[in-house]
């Protein structure tokens, strides 16, 4: 459904010192540099999969999304969504997909949303009837009611965000890009939105890639995650798999009878924290049994947990360093 | 097409339920146009004052380039009118694309399957502007049998083919000016100026001096907008007046097009 080979974009930005002598010199002299926001990336969507696609604030998350609706011209690569050349925007492609952006909205602020929803509906050459029939059934799964008929400035902002959705939903689209679109809802408004995608993806077989800053979206919704880095890619594949990837050291609890000290510790991992009886240990995943085995043997253990860490702070681990961690 | 004018009424049927929701901003807008009008008839008045200090009118013999008092009305009316249908429609969807594209939303333009310039040009109205067109048309109604137009079929559809051409001329200049937001990202003010020299609009171009009487055909093509309009109402209009105010829409309507493919190949190949 979606197909993307070695994409990449570069922007000229314009290279300027900061202050005024630095505004000067770039108004006699402009210089621009290049700055690559996505590398080389390369993924395949099947129909009705539904993935998330993660990275950090400038990772290229959103420059590959706009590139995949057509908004921006790759600088090299190739990208078909759903057959199309997104960048060429004909009309039976963009009757077939929607963009649906978390800080962004296209619902006319001093009506309700029904009015904005005729409008789309007469944009997308929908009858009444049918149109109606869309919205009934689409407000029924997003528990919309009267508040489609508040003006939306009155409304709240996860009742807002799912009137959002129905009208990016109302032309029935086979491809969703989703950027944030649970930004900023609180966490009940959250799992109805993440309830509902997963409802619609179950019955209409859309193509669903979702960007999320909340890891509960994700885990929720995608089995599968295409994680960039610095505009490349860096995972594709199960979850799961990526935590093996970005921790390959699972963590150790002990709660001991007697305190231990941190040297006798040292050569089972490394030592998080000794702290009396309780230790933390982070132990290689391959030697994870026979440092376990070890530990009971050696040492008088009243308590023994095993645990991976948790994966919003590996991958904010991995942000946070330029380099790829082990 | 069918899909084209289902959209414009729903359109402009959402864009007068939005007006309506503020009913003190109608009649402050029904105001300011009045008083704006008043103004302007006072300031062309004076031009027809004789100079023993006696009021305009029937006695008046001054002339204002060539205008008598009553066929200049004609041209303030025309600049009313067009005044109005900027007001109605050409500030409130022109002057939203520089918000459009300094908040993003016009990517969700951008991916609806409707011709992107049609949107943004027609998306909404402000009815403020209507009573200020009817105003216009009114005041033309009133002087130019006075002025002595014989109002013939004929003449009329001229008249009404001028002023469309005028709107369109207006509209592709506005529209350019628009588009170029897609750079600069503050074209607001560039547009306000383009307002300015709209107003030069309200006299008969001959009341100017010959440089400036150029500028305003050709340049800023002002004397299309009121001045031939007015001529073609009184029935002066020469068919080579008519033929360039039509080959002068017609070319920057198609300029108006063509810009806006050539700033959206550069938006969607530089935003972010």
């Amino acid at each position: 459904m979606i197909q993307v080979e070695r994409l990449c974009k570069t922007y000229r930005v314009a290279a300027k010192q900061p202050g005024l002598a630095g505004t000067l010199r770039h108004f006699v002299n402009r210089r621009s540099r290049e700055v690559s926001a996505v590398r080389e990336l390369s993924f395949r969507l099947e129909p009705g999969e539904m993935v998330g696609f993660l990275g950090a604030n400038g990772a290229g998350k959103t420059t590959t999304l706009k590139m995949l609706c057509g908004l921006i011209h790759p600088s090299s690569g190739l990208v078909r969504v759903a057959g199309y050349e997104p960048q060429r925007r004909q009309r039976a492609f963009l009757e077939q997909i929607t963009l649906v952006m978390g800080q962004k909205q296209q619902l006319i602020w001093d009506l309700p949303p029904l009015d904005s929803l005729r409008v789309n509906a007469a944009v997308y050459g929908l009858g009444d009837a049918e149109a109606q029939r869309r919205i009934t059934e689409l407000a029924e799964m997003l528990e919309l009611g009267e508040e489609l008929t508040r003006p939306v400035r009155k409304l709240s902002l996860g009742q807002r965000m799912k009137a959002e959705l129905l009208a990016a939903l109302l032309h029935r689209p086979s491809v969703l890009f989703l950027d944030e679109p649970t930004l900023g809802l609180d966490v009940n408004a959250q799992a109805r939105v993440r309830s509902f995608l997963a409802d619609y993806n179950r019955r209409t077989g859309a193509t669903v890639l979702l960007t999320s800053h909340y890891m509960a979206d994700i885990t929720a919704l995608c089995p599968r995650v295409l994680l960039i880095h610095q505009g490349a890619l860096f995972h594709d594949g199960a979850l799961d798999a990526l935590a093996a990837r970005l921790a390959p050291c699972r963590q150790v609890r002990l709660e001991l009878a007697k305190p231990a000290a941190p040297e006798a510790l040292a050569p089972y991992g490394e030592l998080e924290s000794c702290e009396g009886q309780a230790v933390r240990l982070l132990v290689p995943r391959e030697r994870l049994t026979t440092v376990v085995a070890e530990l009971l043997a050696r040492f008088e253990v009243l308590d023994l947990e095993v645990s991976d860490p948790p994966i919003e702070e590996l991958i904010g681990g991995l942000f946070q360093q330029a380099a790829v961690p082990c | 097409m069918g899909r084209y004018w289902l959209t414009l009424r729903r359109f402009w049927g959402t864009a007068l339920a939005g007006q309506l929701e503020y009913q003190l901003n109608v009649l402050i807008d029904l105001l300011a146009m009045a008083a704006n009008l008043a103004g302007s008839l006072f300031i062309l008045s004076l031009f027809f004052i004789p100079a023993d200090g006696s009021a305009a009118g029937a006695d008046a013999v001054r002339r204002l380039g060539g205008w008598s008092w009553e066929e200049a009305l004609v041209v303030q009316g025309v600049y009313t009118l067009l005044d109005g249908a900027a007001s109605t429609w050409l500030r409130p969807n022109l002057g939203a694309i520089v918000t459009h594209v300094r908040e993003g939303t016009l990517d969700f333009v951008l991916l609806k399957p409707i011709d992107s310039q049609f949107w943004l040009s027609s998306r909404t109205l402000a009815p403020a502007g209507l009573s200020e067109m009817a105003l216009g048309v009114g005041l033309i109604l009133w002087a130019a049998p006075r002025a002595g137009a014989q109002l013939q079929p004929v003449a009329l559809a001229v008249a009404a083919l001028m002023l469309l051409a005028g709107l369109v001329i207006l509209y592709s200049l506005w529209f350019l000016l628009a588009a170029s937001s897609i750079w600069f990202v503050k074209t607001w003010n560039a547009t306000e100026v383009l307002r300015a020299a709209l107003t030069a609009g309200r006299f008969p171009v001959s009341a100017y001096p010959p440089g400036l009487r150029l500028l305003l055909t050709l340049v800023l093509p002002v004397a299309f907008l009121t001045t031939v309009p007015a001529e073609a109402i009184l029935g002066r209009a020469t068919p080579t007046l008519v033929g360039a105010a039509l080959v002068m829409a017609l070319v920057s309507f198609s300029l108006s097009r063509a810009f806006w493919r050539f700033a959206l190949r550069y938006y969607t190949s530089a935003s972010s």
